[in-house]
C-alpha cells in the first residue's frame, strides 16, 4: 500500500491522542516487558566465553568469537619502537580527544592514534545532548539516582558519583573551549528533559550537540599540535611481561605495516560494537565501531563487565531503505512526539527508558501491530508532525534541522509525515572494567568512554554518554599523564599474547582474527 | 473508521517497488562504469562494486563529512556536491569522492586572544578577499549560505556565523572552489569558538552549581544515599518524580 495511505491513521488519530496521557510502568511491569521482548534476553543469541578473564560468563556470539580471537601480530614481531611517548591515546572520538587534550595540558608527550580520521566516531552523531545537573531544582544526587534507575541498579556507584559530580565543571571546560550550548533568555544554559530522567538536564546545541563538541575538540587538538597518527589502527597491546601495559602495536592501513609504539601509559578510547550487527540488527554506529579495544584489553588480561547487555535505541529509521539503522533523535520524543502502532494507538510512555521503549516497540511488531516494508522490515510510526501541531508550524525545522535534512534528501518531509522506526543497535552498555581514574585491571592501561564498562549499569540513560566521554576522557588523560611522569618506560614484550595463545589452543578457539577493524561490506566474488 | 475493526494482517505493508524489483542502473564511479541497484546510497554502491573504502567513510550518518563527493546527474553539465552516505544513485550518474584538500588551518590560543574580531585578519588574512563568486555556497552539501557567512565573519557578526554554521560537518567542499583560497569551514570554526569564548554570556547558574559542589552542599545528601542498601535505593529511585 502507498505509504501516505498507511500514514493516514496517524493523522486521523492525532487529536484524540493529544488528550491522552500514557502511564509510566511499575518496576515489575518494566521488568516483565524487558524480559519478554528485549534482545538482551534472547538466549539463543548468547554463548559462554570459553577462556580468559571472563571465562564462563555469557555474551553475544559475535563478541565472544572476537574476544577469543587471535591477534594479527606474530609472536616474533621485532619490537623496536617506531614511536615513543608518555601517553598513547587510541581512538579519535570524544573520549580520545578529551584524554589527549588533558594529558597534553599536563605536559605529557601524547601520541594520538585513530584508525579513521580524527573525529570519525559516534560522538559526532550524538544529537540528544549531554546530561548535566545545572538547575536549582536538580542536583548531582538526583542525576545519580535517575541513572541508577535507568541502569537497573547495576551501575558502579563510585564511577557514577564521579561522573555526575564532575559534570558541571566539564560543562565549564567545554564552554571555555567555545562550545555553543543553547541558552535561555537570561543567559543560563537551556535544559531539556531526556527519556528516563526526572528533571530536565540535557544541555544541547540544537540537534547537533555531538557535532558541535567534536568540531571544537578536533580544532583544539590541532591547535595544540598533538602528534596524530590517522589511518593507523591499534591491533595489539604490549606488556612488560609482569602484567603492566607498556605500549601498543598499530597497523598502518595504507602499507599494512606494523607500527610499534612504546608508551608509558595507554588510553583506549575505541568505542563500541554496533558494526558487529549483533543479532542481525542494523546499527546507528559509525563505520569503525567493531569493539577493537575490548579484544585488545581482553587479551592483555583486563576484565570486562556487563558485556551481555546492549542498548537498542528505540528509534532507528526503517524507511526509506537508504536510512535503515540511522537514528531518529530521541529529542523528538522528548518534545512530545508519540509512538503509534498500525491501529493508530499509543502503546508506551514515550519518555520511559530506552530499554522499555524498545521492548514495547518490539512487542507491538511481534504481535502484529507493526507496519511492514517490502524489504522485510517492520516498525511503528513516530508522529513527528505532532510537534508542529502542538508548538506551532516550523517547530520541527527549528529544533531538528539535522533530522529534517537527513529525510529531506530522500524526499520525506518529517514535519508533514510521520516516520517509521524500529530499535537499532546503538550502544554497548558494558565494557572494560575501570576504576574512577579510568584505569583497567591492567596497570597503566586506561579505558575511557563506550569501551569502558560499569558506569551505565545495564542500560545507559540518554545524554549520559557524552558526559561519560568528557569526564572519563579527562580523568584517564590526567591520571595517565601523572603516571607517565612518575614511572619509567617498561620493556616491550608480547608475553601476554603468548599466554593467551596457549589458552586459546587449549580451548580450540575458532580461527578468527581480532580486532575486526571494519565490517566486511565490500562485495567480493 | 472504527480502529478496532481495522484489519492489520496483510494491509499494513508499505509499497516499495524498488525493493521488490530492484532496477539495475549504470553509474560511473571515479571514471569507471558499473551496474548497481537504483536508489542505494553512493557509499553502498562503492561496496556493491567490490571497493573497500577507508578514506571516505566515517559515521555513515551524515555528520562527519568524511564522504564528501562530487557528482553529476545524466546529461546535466552541473557538477554538484553531496555526502556519499546520504545520497541515492540514479541511472546515468557520475561521481567521485573528494580527496582530502590541503587547506591551511590557522592555530591559535582562543583564551588569550586580545581582539578576536581583529585577530581574524591575522589568522586568516585571505578571509576579506572574497570576490563574491558564491561557489562556496553552491558547493555546500549542508545548504549553508557560506559566502554570506564569510562576509559576516569579516564584518564581525560572529554570532550570525556561529548560528549559520551549526550545520557544518567540516567536509571541506567549500575550500577547493574558492578563488581567494579561503577555507570557509575553518574560518567558521574559529569564529564560532571565538563567539563562544569571548562574546557569549557566562551562565551564572552553572558557576553557582560548581561552587555548590566545591563547598560540599550535597555532602549530606550523598552520605544519606550512599549508605542505602539496594532495597532502600530502589525505593528512592521509584520515588523520583
Amino acid at each position: 500500500m502507498d505509504i501516505h495511505v498507511l500514514q493516514q491513521i496517524v493523522h486521523e488519530t492525532r487529536d484524540a491522542r493529544r488528550k491522552q496521557t500514557m502511564p509510566k510502568l511499575s518496576e515489575a511491569e518494566r521488568d516483565a516487558l524487558i524480559e519478554k521482548y528485549h534482545p538482551d534476553f534472547r538466549e539463543s543469541a548468547y554463548r559462554t566465553i570459553k577462556f580468559g578473564p571472563n571465562e564462563g560468563e555469557k555474551t553475544v556470539r559475535e563478541l565472544a568469537a572476537l574476544l577469543e580471537g587471535d591477534s594479527p601480530v606474530p609472536a616474533d614481531l621485532e619490537l623496536t619502537p617506531t614511536h615513543t611517548c608518555d601517553v598513547l591515546v587510541v581512538g579519535g572520538g570524544g573520549a580520545g580527544c578529551a584524554a589527549a587534550l588533558h594529558a597534553h595540558a599536563q605536559g605529557a608527550k601524547v601520541l594520538f592514534a585513530t584508525k579513521l580520521r580524527l573525529g570519525d566516531s559516534n560522538t559526532v552523531m550524538a544529537q540528544g545532548g549531554i546530561q548535566i545537573s545545572v538547575t536549582a531544582e536538580d542536583s548531582p544526587v538526583t542525576h545519580f539516582l535517575d541513572t541508577l534507575k535507568g541502569g537497573h541498579m547495576k551501575n558502579d556507584h563510585a564511577l557514577l558519583k564521579v561522573m555526575v559530580e564532575e559534570g558541571p565543571s566539564v560543562a565549564q571546560w567545554l564552554l571555555d573551549l567555545g562550545v555553543l550550548f543553547d541558552r535561555d533568555a537570561d543567559g543560563n544554559l537551556h535544559v531539556k528533559k531526556g527519556g528516563g530522567s526526572s528533571k530536565p538536564r540535557l544541555l544541547t546545541c540544537s540537534d547537533y550537540t555531538g557535532l558541535e563538541i567534536m568540531r571544537v575538540l578536533k580544532d583544539e587538538v590541532l591547535n595544540q599540535k598533538i602528534q596524530m597518527l590517522e589511518f593507523a589502527a591499534a591491533v595489539e597491546l604490549l606488556s612488560d611481561g609482569n602484567g603492566r601495559c607498556t605500549g601498543a602495536v598499530l597497523r598502518d592501513l595504507d602499507n599494512k605495516r606494523f607500527i610499534v609504539v612504546a608508551a608509558k601509559t595507554v588510553v583506549l578510547a575505541t568505542g563500541g560494537i554496533g558494526r558487529l550487527h549483533i543479532q542481525g540488527f542494523p546499527t546507528s554506529n559509525h563505520y569503525g565501531a567493531t569493539g577493537d579495544g575490548l579484544t585488545m584489553a581482553y587479551r592483555m588480561g583486563a576484565k570486562l563487565m556487563h558485556i551481555d547487555t546492549f542498548q537498542y535505541h528505540p528509534s532507528g529509521a526503517v524507511y526509506p531503505e537508504q536510512l535503515v539503522g540511522a537514528l531518529v533523535t530521541e529529542g523528538i520524543r522528548s518534545e512530545g512526539g508519540h509512538l503509534v502502532n498500525a491501529k493508530g494507538e499509543r502503546f508506551v510512555n514515550e519518555l520511559d527508558t530506552r530499554d522499555v521503549v524498545s521492548s514495547s516497540i518490539i512487542r507491538e511488531c511481534e504481535e502484529g501491530r507493526g507496519i511492514r516494508t517490502m524489504a522485510g522490515r517492520v516498525g511503528v510510526w513516530l508522529d513527528t508532525p505532532l510537534l508542529d501541531a502542538e508548538q506551532g508550524p516550523g517547530t520541527i525545522e527549528k529544533h531538528f534541522p539535522a533530522m529534517v535534512m537527513q529525510y529531506d534528501r530522500f524526499g520525506v518531509d518529517i514535519s508533514k509525515d510521520p516516520v517509521l522506526i524500529y530499535p537499532t543497535l546503538h550502544y554497548q552498555n558494558g565494557g572494560v572494567q575501570i576504576d574512577t581514574n579510568g584505569e583497567s585491571g591492567v596497570a597503566n592501561l586506561f579505558v575511557a568512554g563506550e569501551a569502558s564498562g560499569g558506569l551505565h549499569g545495564r542500560n545507559r540513560l540518554m545524554g549520559n554518554s557524552l558526559l561519560d566521554l568528557m569526564v572519563y576522557g579527562k580523568r584517564s588523560g590526567l591520571t595517565a599523564a601523572a603516571r607517565a611522569k612518575a614511572e619509567p618506560q617498561g620493556k616491550l614484550t608480547l608475553e601476554h599474547l603468548k599466554r593467551f595463545r596457549t589458552e586459546a589452543r587449549k580451548h580450540h578457539a575458532a580461527d578468527v582474527v581480532s580486532p575486526m577493524l571494519f565490517p566486511a561490506y565490500a562485495k567480493k566474488e | 473508521m472504527d480502529m478496532a475493526d481495522r484489519n492489520i494482517s496483510t494491509k499494513d505493508v508499505i509499497d516499495q517497488e524498488e525493493v521488490l524489483h530492484p532496477r539495475m542502473v549504470t553509474v560511473e564511479i571515479a571514471g569507471k562504469k558499473h551496474q548497481v541497484p537504483e536508489g542505494i546510497a553512493m557509499l553502498k554502491a562503492l561496496w556493491y562494486t567490490g571497493q573497500e573504502v577507508i578514506r571516505g567513510v566515517g559515521c555513515l550518518g551524515g555528520f562527519c563529512g568524511a564522504c564528501a563527493t562530487y557528482y553529476r546527474t545524466k546529461d546535466d553539465p552541473k557538477v554538484k556536491t553531496c555526502l556519499a552516505c546520504q545520497t541515492a544513485v540514479h541511472d546515468g550518474m557520475s561521481f567521485s569522492m573528494m580527496p582530502p584538500f590541503p587547506a591551511r588551518k590557522a592555530t591559535y590560543d582562543l583564551a588569550t586572544l586580545a581582539d578576536p574580531k581583529q585577530d581574524l585578519f591575522n589568522l586568516y588574512p585571505e578571509a576579506p578577499l572574497c570576490r563574491n563568486c558564491n561557489a562556496c555556497t553552491e558547493a555546500c552539501p549542508q545548504k549553508i549560505d557560506v559566502r554570506e557567512g564569510v562576509w559576516r565573519a569579516v564584518f564581525g557578526d560572529f554570532k550570525a556565523v556561529s548560528e549559520m554554521f551549526m550545520d557544518c560537518v567540516m567536509c571541506g567542499m567549500c575550500a577547493p572552489v574558492c578563488i581567494a583560497d579561503i577555507a570557509p569551514s575553518l574560518v567558521a570554526v574559529y569564529v564560532s569558538r571565538a563567539q563562544g569564548v569571548h562574546f557569549t554570556e557566562k551562565p551564572v547558574r552553572l558557576a553557582q552549581r560548581i561552587k555548590e559542589i566545591e563547598d560540599g552542599r550535597f555532602n549530606d545528601e550523598w552520605a544519606r544515599v550512599l549508605k542505602m542498601n539496594e532495597q532502600e535505593l530502589t525505593k528512592a529511585c521509584a520515588e523520583l518524580k
